[in-house]
């Protein structure tokens, strides 16, 4: 397995956070992982993306510049890592965001109404873990149960209580695509 | 010591305290920010002492101060801040203090861009500030390699009593990686019997850089000098991977290695070629010999050298190959990066010129 | 055969390679002798040699001793400290290194209270480079670089140090002073015990400006040397207490 994502949206959705998440989990599932994040003046800009790998081979290059994955939370956002993705490779699109649809037909593009479904699930800033949710459907390149692990060190007792809600969130990701993958 | 996930520039930070550097004078500069952050924080916590400096230039003689005396002390910048510090660096040199300064290199020249570069080689091995002198310069391609070299940069550092670099670039300095944390020094630290104020010193302490009388200035050189042979006999450092019996090698060092290694892999699958990589730890004593030795098995037709500049160390890189084959470069400037398909490209073109 | 003088321990034998006539002999002996007579021991004094005629410095006290780099004796200083904070520290700057090329670092030492002293040897020239133009040269004073005199509408007014510092709330004594008579030395060295004494409470940052000739690049002899001091310079720059915490 060598799972290649750009994860990328506006600063404040929580891009960092999907991609920390997702390193640690694979990390304690025993996969190499690296995470290289934007910085400086584009952070600063509006605009965070992050590079994520989880591998079983050592990792060489940090860098993704072909994605097997792009996960897009906002328009820009797909416009400029839409052009990333390897043939053959996955497209998250937020579709509560981008009005758009994908451009390329050698991908398989996903649609996830992120921000309607956190909202379902009961809160609206867990918008990006339903996007995390989507990605582990499409790839299962971690498990759920290690992203909540992870989830809960992170947030630490202060913030435990939000634990439910980011669960409910990752599990409607995984639903959405996973229905989307069964019309097709 | 089990892995934890940490930024490469935390994790330097966090390696210097566990190898005894207590003294750490910095002053803000993107992207090598997280360095004196995290000094900020764990300092005080283990009775160390963290300080802003006013400047860059300030900074650097606050080490010389502390260094002085006796204490392992540090700071770390990026670029535009390193080349402020020369001044200081040059005058430790002079001093022969021991202290470790960290560069997270940035594009260049001027203020440049904030992104990964590679364009300070000739500045890092070359001396840097003014006078006959070398610094030893250390090249970590990861950030588990950085945490282990911090420890050796301050060994190697008191050993010859003599500044240490560790060059890294805007890359290192932000990614996050499982790193295995360096153990706490357990052993005391050397005693240094030539600095201010320690008990184990003998007799009045001057640290000093000026011998105005030129006689005893060249002496003071041939001393120095002296320790830069040592250095060099006893300190290269390199990595070759897949080196033997390939048809052309790579030279790269730090982030840009990682990267020409994938593109080694995938020249073999792609190109059918056996490309084998030379990675330098560190530039300064730079790997001559081991580099000479692997261009000249017979079945290399080619070096190429990649860089994030326009091509600085491959002047080491054909010191080294002296004639023998081919060398050429590959490189991207300013804070752009070489992708792994661009090299791709230029080993195609150089097979199809074989 | 009874001792009735004799020189200060904290001085060594090595002969100032001072001009004849130069005041920095005077004010070398003067912080001699105040760190010898506070009794902490030389062991526990480290002092920070400055680039300009004072460049020696390091040859002629008797307790450790750094050579900084133009104006960052006071960087120097705040690591030495840092490392030590039981030692008596000290810088020992002249006009040019602190005033004009080290203004950053004097300024930072002295606000962040960094418990360091500072004696200023304030000549009003670059004495060891040939006598050019200083942060401290005098409206309408000729030197090697204001052959016409310094033309304050073209390169500006002196730089007045315990003025400027005094206004920072870091230093904890700051006083200007003069050696160009005896009644004067006397002050000059109860200033620098002062100085000292502030910094063994632990008080904060202490400065002594010392007011000083130099005959060779004044071109006066040494006696009128002193009077050019005494009727030139203190009105630009007055005598006093500037800070006192």
């Amino acid at each position: 397995m060598e799972e290649m994502l750009i994860i990328a949206g506006f600063g404040g959705q929580g891009v960092q956070l999907i991609g920390q998440t997702l390193v640690k989990a694979g990390m304690e599932e025993g996969k190499e992982v690296s995470f290289l994040p934007s910085y400086g003046a584009e952070m600063r800009g509006g605009t965070s993306n992050c590079h994520v790998i989880i591998s079983d081979e050592p990792i060489c290059s940090p860098i993704v510049n072909e994605a097997s994955c792009v996960m897009a939370l906002n328009r820009p956002s797909l416009d400029k890592f839409e052009s990333a993705v390897v043939a053959g490779g996955t497209l998250l699109i937020n579709s509560s965001l981008i009005d758009r649809k994908a451009e390329r037909t050698d991908i398989e593009a996903l649609y996830v109404p992120a921000n309607d479904l956190a909202q379902e699930a009961g809160n609206l800033r867990t918008a990006n873990m339903v996007m995390l949710g989507a990605y582990i459907g499409v790839s299962g390149a971690v498990s759920v149960d290690a992203v909540m692990e992870n989830l809960k060190k992170t947030f630490g007792e202060r913030r435990a209580h939000l634990l439910p809600v980011n669960r409910v969130a990752i599990e409607k990701g995984i639903e959405c695509v996973r229905q989307q993958r069964a019309k097709a | 010591m089990a892995k934890v996930l940490m930024k490469g520039n935390e994790a330097i930070a966090e390696a210097a305290i566990k190898a005894g550097c207590r003294f750490f004078f910095g002053y803000p500069i993107t992207p090598q920010n997280q360095i004196p952050e995290y000094m900020s924080k764990r300092m005080p916590q283990v009775g160390g002492c963290f300080l802003q400096a006013e400047s860059e230039v300030s900074a650097i003689n606050m080490v010389y101060g502390a260094a002085g005396a006796g204490a392992r002390a540090m700071t770390s910048s990026s670029s535009p801040g390193i080349s402020l510090k020369q001044e200081g660096i040059s005058y430790a040199v002079g001093a022969e203090l021991p202290l470790v300064v960290v560069n997270m290199v940035r594009g260049g020249p001027g203020l440049g861009s904030i992104q990964p570069a590679q364009s300070d080689y000739y500045q890092a091995t070359r001396g840097g500030g003014h006078g006959d002198y070398r610094l030893p310069v250390f090249a970590p391609s990861s950030v588990q390699e950085a945490v282990e070299l911090m420890a050796t940069a301050f060994d190697v550092a008191d050993k010859y009593r003599n500044p240490v670099m560790l060059l890294g670039d805007g890359m290192l300095g932000q990614i996050m990686e499982p790193v295995e944390m360096i153990q706490e020094r357990s052993e005391p630290l050397p005693k240094k019997p030539w600095a201010s104020g320690v008990p184990e010193k003998e007799g009045r302490s001057i640290i000093n850089s000026l011998y105005i009388n030129p006689d005893e200035c060249e002496v003071h050189n041939y001393k120095l000098e002296r320790k830069y042979q040592e250095i060099t006999a006893n300190e290269v450092r390199v990595q070759l991977i897949d080196t033997e019996g390939a048809d052309i090698l790579l030279v790269a060092y730090g982030t840009m290695a990682r990267i020409c290694q994938r593109a080694a892999k995938d020249a073999y699958k792609q190109l059918g070629l056996k490309v084998g990589l030379v990675r330098p730890i560190t530039l300064w004593p730079y790997p001559y010999e081991a580099l000479k030795n692997a261009a000249e098995q017979p079945s290399v037709k080619h070096v190429l050298s990649v860089e994030m500049s326009t091509g600085q160390m491959v002047d080491d890189v054909r010191l080294a190959v002296c004639g023998a084959k081919p060398v050429s470069f590959y490189g991207r400037t300013g804070g752009m990066v070489p992708t792994v398909k661009d090299i791709l490209a230029k080993l195609s073109s150089i097979k199809e010129g074989m | 055969m009874a001792v009735v003088f004799k020189k200060t321990s904290m001085l060594t034998d090595v002969p100032f390679h001072y001009c004849p006539g130069c005041t920095h002999g005077i004010i070398h002996r003067l912080v001699a002798e105040v760190l010898e007579e506070l009794g902490v021991g030389n062991d526990n004094i480290i002092g920070v040699a400055p680039v300009g005629c004072a460049v020696f410095a390091y040859n002629y006290f008797n307790c450790d001793m750094m050579e900084a780099a133009h104006g960052r004796a006071p960087a120097v200083a705040t690591g030495i400290k840092r490392v030590h904070p039981d030692k008596l520290v000290f810088t020992y700057q002249g006009d040019g290194d602190l005033a004009s090329i080290g203004a950053a670092e004097i300024v930072h030492a002295a606000a962040r209270g960094e418990k360091i002293t500072t004696i200023f040897v304030n000549n009003a020239i670059y004495g060891m480079t040939g006598g050019q133009m200083a942060p401290t040269s005098l409206p309408g004073q000729v030197t090697t670089t204001s052959p016409y005199g310094r033309d304050t509408s073209h390169c500006g007014y002196p730089v007045k140090v315990c003025e400027m510092l005094s206004q920072l709330d870091g230093p904890a004594y700051i006083q200007r002073v003069s050696v160009h008579d005896v009644k004067n030395v006397v002050a000059a060295k109860k200033a620098i015990r002062k100085a000292f004494e502030a910094q063994i409470a632990g008080k904060g940052f202490s400065l002594i400006e010392v007011l000083s000739t130099c005959p060779t690049n004044w071109g006066l002899p040494p006696q009128e040397a002193l009077k050019w001091l005494e009727e030139n310079m203190i009105p630009q720059f007055p005598l006093g207490v500037y800070k006192e915490i």
